[in-house]
């Protein structure tokens, strides 16, 4: 339930501008920033592969999930 | 002038801070255009456009970085181009970590599994395929990115709803979450409110001045500018108010949005009526009247938004912190050198309200984001008549970082509106807090000395700020760099505007 995550201590995966990630960890904030880049080199058709490959392996794991 | 590049293959940086470099080199003498970008179809077309593309470019990837710099001689140019590696490589260091940082979210969730939100400022194109993994990791989403298609949104809050999961935005810029200032957002103590807020700098505006009020905040939830539309529905603004309802700290609740769809408003009306808790609303530009129908506390304005909040808040009336006596007072010697109002604003909803209470008073205003009444600007880059502009719309921003982050285009702007007879009054705003410029007061004093030096003009000048005594600029030095300059300054939007209104009465 989101009122449940009200009052936690959050918690921040940083994706693009840097100085986002700075603020967060000035303010103590537990913060991991990513040296994000566009996956597959840019490549959109590699992309597209990797995407229907990565919701294989989603709506795999989840069929065992469900088991 | 020659043109010298530099290609650094395999090397990204995120935009924010490649412009904001690029900027800053520009400025260096003998320069005359820079550009340092990743090898995007838009930096390939701002390369053609300024005749600075070269053959060796072609075949080269988003993964790569382009420096190329125009300059008066190679000397100069080379410089510029050394000078952008090293402000670079000061980026790269790891801070305070001799482990190499992560390169995708994977990676980074597996180094911090506990981590409970995703703050996304990734390109459009790449934003929503990350937000959704975060959502399928059981993750809430900060969706700073814009240029995300409305289907993709559609998608990523029907998920996020699903696990009752926070997707905020796209193109959300402020959140303050469990006392958390998220990208831009100012510095709030914690209190018994509660925000739900479709607009970016309106959502600052009201929780600076819910703070300086002396009162605080549970949550600020930015929901994105299409939250409420009828496609969207409004999904995540419902599942926020929905959790600040059975929040045991809320009291008060503050809903700031323009107004929703019809079909959307009927929804949002039923779910708020079910609610126990005190809401006041402000749907920008909305009849007031329409919603005390409803039985909701309706608000006037940004300013009235805050105040309201803080009476049910704390059971004792509070006022606007310049009354209308000072605002007048204030008015009361001032001459304008030139018939005309210029606002230049960073913040697009400051924008959007000075426009909303100017109009009724003075008649015909310009702007490149025109509200009902006013008109659209023939010339973004050039004001006639009165004229309220918002300098982060995307015209002004499309392969230039931000106004609150990047003075440069609001400062040559000033000295343009300085020069120019016509203009007897200029509004600005500052936006300090988390992710703005460390100090746009200087920046922006030293542009107005610029301009009235080249012009040998003195114009009537007043800036608002938007912040709170807690934000890292120093609120309390920031407005005395303003004072210092002989610059008027308010506590609000609401105030500065009012006395825009007394200066343009007493000078018609």
């Amino acid at each position: 339930m989101l009122k449940d995550f009200f009052g936690k201590k959050v918690k921040v995966i940083n994706l693009g501008i840097a100085s986002f990630a700075d603020d967060l960890r000035q303010q103590g904030v537990e913060t991991i920033h990513t040296d994000w880049r566009p996956p597959a080199g840019g490549n959109k058709k590699i992309q597209a592969l990797l995407d229907k490959v990565a919701n294989w392996q989603n709506k795999v794991q989840n069929k065992k999930g469900a088991r | 002038m020659v043109i010298s590049h530099l290609i650094k293959k395999q090397t990204y940086f995120d935009s924010v801070t490649l412009m904001l470099i690029g900027s800053q080199v520009k400025k260096l003498p003998g320069i005359d255009s820079t550009v340092v970008g990743m090898c995007t179809d838009y930096n390939i077309d701002s390369l053609k456009r300024l005749d600075m593309y070269q053959s060796v470019f072609d075949g080269l990837t988003p993964n790569d970085l382009i420096i190329c710099i125009r300059a008066a001689d190679q000397k100069t140019a080379e410089a510029g181009i050394a000078e952008v590696e090293k402000r670079l490589a000061s980026r790269k260091q790891p801070s305070g970590s001799a482990e190499l940082p992560p390169t995708s979210q994977e990676e980074a969730a597996r180094r911090l599994p506990e981590a409970n939100m995703v703050l996304i400022s990734v390109p459009g194109e790449y934003a929503a395929r990350e937000a959704e993994q975060a959502l399928n990791n059981g993750r809430h989403v900060m969706l700073f990115s814009d240029n995300v298609s409305i289907e993709e949104e559609l998608k990523l809050k029907t998920l996020g709803g699903s696990k009752e999961l926070l997707v905020m935005g796209p193109d959300c810029g402020t959140a303050i979450i469990n006392g958390t200032p998220l990208a831009f957002a100012n510095a709030v103590r914690k209190g018994d409110i509660g925000v739900v807020a479709a607009s970016g700098t309106g959502l600052q505006e009201v929780t600076s001045t819910i703070h300086r009020l002396g009162c605080g905040i549970t949550q600020a939830i930015g929901v994105g500018g299409r939250d409420l539309s009828e496609k969207i529905g409004g999904k995540m603004t419902l599942l926020a108010t929905r959790a600040l309802a059975e929040d045991p700290s809320t009291k008060v609740i503050v809903l700031l949005s323009k107004p929703p769809a019809e079909s959307v408003l009927k929804t949002l009306y039923a779910e708020l009526k079910g609610i126990s808790k005190k809401i006041v609303i402000y749907f920008i530009g909305a009849d007031p009247k329409a919603i005390e129908a409803q039985g909701f506390i309706a608000a006037h304005n940004l300013e009235d938004a805050a105040i309201k909040a803080c009476d049910l808040s704390t059971g004792k009336q509070h006022n606007s912190e310049m009354s209308e006596e000072q605002i007048k007072e204030a008015a009361a010697s001032c001459k304008m050198a030139g018939k005309h109002l210029r606002g230049l604003y960073s913040g697009g909803t400051l924008c959007d309200e000075a426009q909303r209470l100017l109009q009724p008073v003075i008649g015909e205003i310009s702007s490149n984001t025109p509200v009902k009444g006013c008109k659209e600007m023939a010339d973004v880059y050039k004001s006639t008549g009165h004229c309220i502009i918002d300098l982060g719309d995307d015209n002004f921003t499309r392969g230039k970082a931000h106004p609150m982050i990047d003075p440069t285009y609001r400062s040559e702007r000033m000295i343009q509106e300085i020069a120019d007879p016509e203009a007897g009054l200029i509004l600005f705003d500052v936006v300090l807090g988390y992710g703005s410029h460390l100090d746009m007061a200087g920046e922006m004093v030293a542009a107005i000395e610029a301009g009235q030096k080249k012009s040998g003009r003195k114009l009537l000048l007043a800036a608002c700020i938007c912040g709170t005594h807690q934000d890292p600029q120093n609120y309390a030095q920031q407005q005395k760099i303003l004072e210092d300059a002989g610059i008027k300054v308010f506590p609000t939007n609401v105030a500065m505007v009012k006395f825009a209104q007394h200066c343009l009465e007493r000078n018609k």
